[in-house]
């Protein structure tokens, strides 16, 4: 009878890279769901192409690199949903298909690949689109134009708010009817998935409440709508999906602080002292650089020895 | 409820065994006593091949102050003295013997009185009769018993933890010999002069709470300490590890690199305290030792007092046997123990457990790269940052490493248990731990 050899420990929890991706895709189900409703068809092919792009470019890039194949962990289809949730539903198909395969080579396998990785491959994407094309990544669809209602284009709260002093009920904030990216729109379907995160233990609350709160508390010293700022823009998508990427954020709570801190002054500043209306993404971008450094200077303190 | 920060909670796992009483397995024919079953120095055999020896006969030692002498554990006659494997994993220096018909159990001649007994003669007995911590690290107990006189001991922490999964052999020791447990750690108390003893027991071990502090109420009068006290911890992995109880039950924090004494604290396991026990009121040495033989791949799992040098396949056989699907056979617990390759290896000083696990419960993970996640970090009762630790030596950093706290590890293994990744955190950090001793 021969006997299996491998190291201790020989029980492990249930905890798994794909299963966490997986989890992750479940949680952004609702807001999918959402986008899909309020966008129509243009919506679930633009998320279908995000995905399945960014999956073959994987793929294609795993072979070029020799590495082995990653498909299947999962990770590379939550980028490419992630990307579609948070680009205009009016934008061209060929477009995504452009952003995703970006997010994948230049945003994730030239670094390494899964884990190497210094920025949000999803956001890393959205960067490319928003320099590549701007107007079409600023070209917002009207909520239900699909049904045929006369409107076909609206701006988002955000724009709204800042170019032309409009403000958007809290109510359609909440519910998502309003002008803006795919998966973002509807804070109560983003904190249905958010919660979902937080419970399965999957995010460590401390970043989402450390930027929300951050967002919240400045917008009342600067004398703007704490509510307004929270709940408009991609705050939420932001705070709950992408600020808590494992790869590209802290691995220690004190650097969760000041991650979520920091990219928590950056919204505000880019939202209300810059020319464009929403800053999360530049935000969330600007903190994943300073990740490494935060790691390295949040260091806890060994037990037994001195701080 | 008293605990220390992070750590885990892995699933216990001890149903299956911790109603069963401790039973005696009979004399086996043949015992294999490796002359290494110690932290520190082997012993050099005192016996050759065609010897007569009876058990509790001393048949290794060395001159070296930290090690354990070994004993025979059966009566009967040397058949070899060669390397044999040892369930740590490499082949020992040992001495077989195989038993006589007629075996002449040790005679407990010397019933000695707890007043009469001076510091130094406790240490000698304990080092004669080869005592060493039975929890699992099997350090040699006289050298805790021998404090530097600059350090001063002011408390024993007696360990009834129990922390890792399936194992209940202290659970059962502290149930059915409660009265030893206290009495072998006033003799600790007394040898270090110190003057409180304090029992920590995991929390979800309340009848052997219950009886330990039965016996502390109707203690007789010799020997009374100030504060003898059973605390109930909260249950939680590595809550017996001598750095966390200490930590946990005193708010005492070990250096790194330093030792409990540096903090006025001498630790001993339960079991070591009914050997310690057996050792200076009776003269008798460590020959044998409660073990835990449980796993889904174990017939019928029993809590056994096993003679030193019993193999596993004997020890197995008198459990039922294994089942068909048994897969993996540790010595140990699951978050710590020593993968066998074979059932031919002896009991050791510091076998507390027999596992076999069934294939179902065997599961080859594959690895991922790290994504950062942080759960080690989180997990980890040293606050160390397991990832860096593991990517540093496997990158041959090994002066970052270093610089990361690479050497204060304690292997526990929290930070494997909870990788989504899969990682090999533990190994990693072993193999830095060594390539910086070889560069030392």
């Amino acid at each position: 009878m021969s006997f299996l050899l491998s190291p201790a420990p020989h029980v492990r929890d249930n905890k798994s890279v794909p299963g966490v991706m997986c989890v992750v895709m479940i949680a952004l189900l609702p807001a999918t769901i959402g986008g899909i409703y309020f966008f129509g068809l243009q919506a679930a092919i633009l998320i279908a192409l995000s995905v399945v792009s960014a999956v073959v470019t994987e793929f294609v890039m795993n072979k070029m690199m020799k590495r082995e194949v990653s498909i299947m962990d999962g990770s590379a289809a939550l980028t490419g949903l992630l990307l579609a949730l948070c680009v205009s539903p009016a934008l061209p198909y060929y477009q995504v298909v452009f952003g995703s395969i970006f997010a994948i080579i230049i945003g994730k396998q030239l670094f390494g690949g899964l884990g190497f990785n210094v920025f949000n491959p999803a956001l890393v994407g959205r960067a490319f689109l928003a320099a590549a094309f701007p107007v079409h990544m600023t070209t917002w669809l009207a909520p239900f134009a699909y049904r045929g209602l006369d409107a076909v284009t609206q701006a988002t709260p955000l724009a709204a708010m800042k170019f032309s002093q409009q403000t958007t009920s809290y109510v359609s904030l909440l519910y998502g009817n309003v002008g803006g990216c795919i998966g973002e729109t509807s804070v109560v379907l983003l904190l249905l998935g958010g919660l979902f995160l937080l419970t399965k233990g999957i995010i460590n609350w401390r970043i989402s409440f450390s930027y929300l709160g951050t967002v919240a508390v400045l917008s009342v010293l600067f004398g703007a709508d704490p509510i307004f700022h929270l709940l408009a823009g991609g705050l939420m998508l932001g705070a709950f999906f992408m600020a808590t990427d494992y790869v590209t954020s802290p691995i220690t709570d004190k650097g969760m602080w000041i991650f979520g801190i920091g990219a928590g002054v950056l919204v505000v500043i880019i939202r209300l002292f810059s020319g464009l209306p929403e800053g999360v993404m530049y935000s969330i971008l600007f903190m994943n650089a300073f990740v490494p450094l935060i790691n390295r200077y949040t260091r806890p303190r060994i037990f037994g020895r001195r701080g | 409820m008293k605990t220390f920060a992070k750590g885990i909670h892995p699933e216990y796992c001890k149903d299956r065994t911790k109603n069963s009483k401790i039973v005696e397995l009979a004399i086996p024919l043949k015992v294999i006593i490796p002359l290494h079953q110690n932290l520190g120095a082997s012993c050099e055999p005192l016996v050759k091949v065609g010897d007569e020896v009876s058990e509790g006969q001393k048949i290794g030692e060395t001159s070296k102050f930290v090690s354990a002498p070994v004993h025979a554990s059966i009566s009967g006659k040397v058949t070899r003295i060669e390397k044999l494997p040892h369930p740590c994993g490499v082949n020992v220096l040992s001495v077989v013997i195989e038993a006589h018909n007629v075996q002449c159990p040790i005679s407990n001649v010397q019933l000695k009185k707890f007043d009469d007994i001076d510091p130094e003669e406790i240490r000698q007995s304990v080092k004669e009769a080869g005592i060493v911590g039975l929890g699992g690290a099997a350090f040699p107990t006289h050298v805790k018993l021998s404090p530097p006189k600059d350090k001063k001991i002011d408390t024993i922490l007696v360990n009834g933890c129990e922390c890792e999964p399936y194992i209940t052999a202290d659970h059962r020791i502290m149930l059915e010999r409660a009265e030893d447990v206290v009495k072998g750690a006033k003799l600790v108390a007394k040898a270090c002069n110190a003057g409180r003893i304090i029992f920590g027991v995991e929390e979800n071990k309340k009848d052997a709470t219950k009886a330990l502090r039965e016996v502390l109420r109707h203690e007789p009068e010799e020997g009374i300490y100030d504060g003898m006290e059973v605390i109930t911890l909260e249950t939680k992995y590595p809550q017996g590890g001598e750095k966390m109880l200490i930590k946990a039950m005193l708010e005492r924090e070990v250096p790194s690199g330093g030792l409990p004494l540096d903090v006025g604290v001498v630790v001993a396991n339960v079991g070591s305290c009914v050997a310690i026990s057996e050792a200076v009121f009776k003269g008798i040495p460590l020959t044998k030792r409660v073990v835990t033989v449980t796993g889904s791949g174990i017939r019928e799992p029993k809590n056994l007092l096993v003679r030193i040098g019993t193999t596993f396949k004997e020890i197995v056989d008198q459990c039922g046997g294994l089942t068909d699907d048994a897969y993996k056979v540790i010595m140990g617990g699951p978050m710590m123990g020593v993968a066998q390759y074979t059932l031919e290896v002896p009991v050791v000083k510091a076998t507390s457990c027999i596992l076999v696990l069934a294939k179902k419960d065997v599961k080859e993970e594959k690895v991922y790269p790290c994504i950062k996640c942080g759960r080690c970090a989180r997990s980890c009762p040293m606050s160390l940052v397991p990832t860096r630790l593991a990517a540093y030596a496997n990158a041959a950093k090994f002066s970052d490493f270093d610089e990361w706290g690479g050497q204060d590890c304690m292997e526990c293994g929290c930070c494997v248990y909870v990788c989504p990744a899969k990682i090999p955190i533990v190994q990693l950090v072993k193999l830095g731990k060594l390539k910086l001793r070889q560069m030392k």
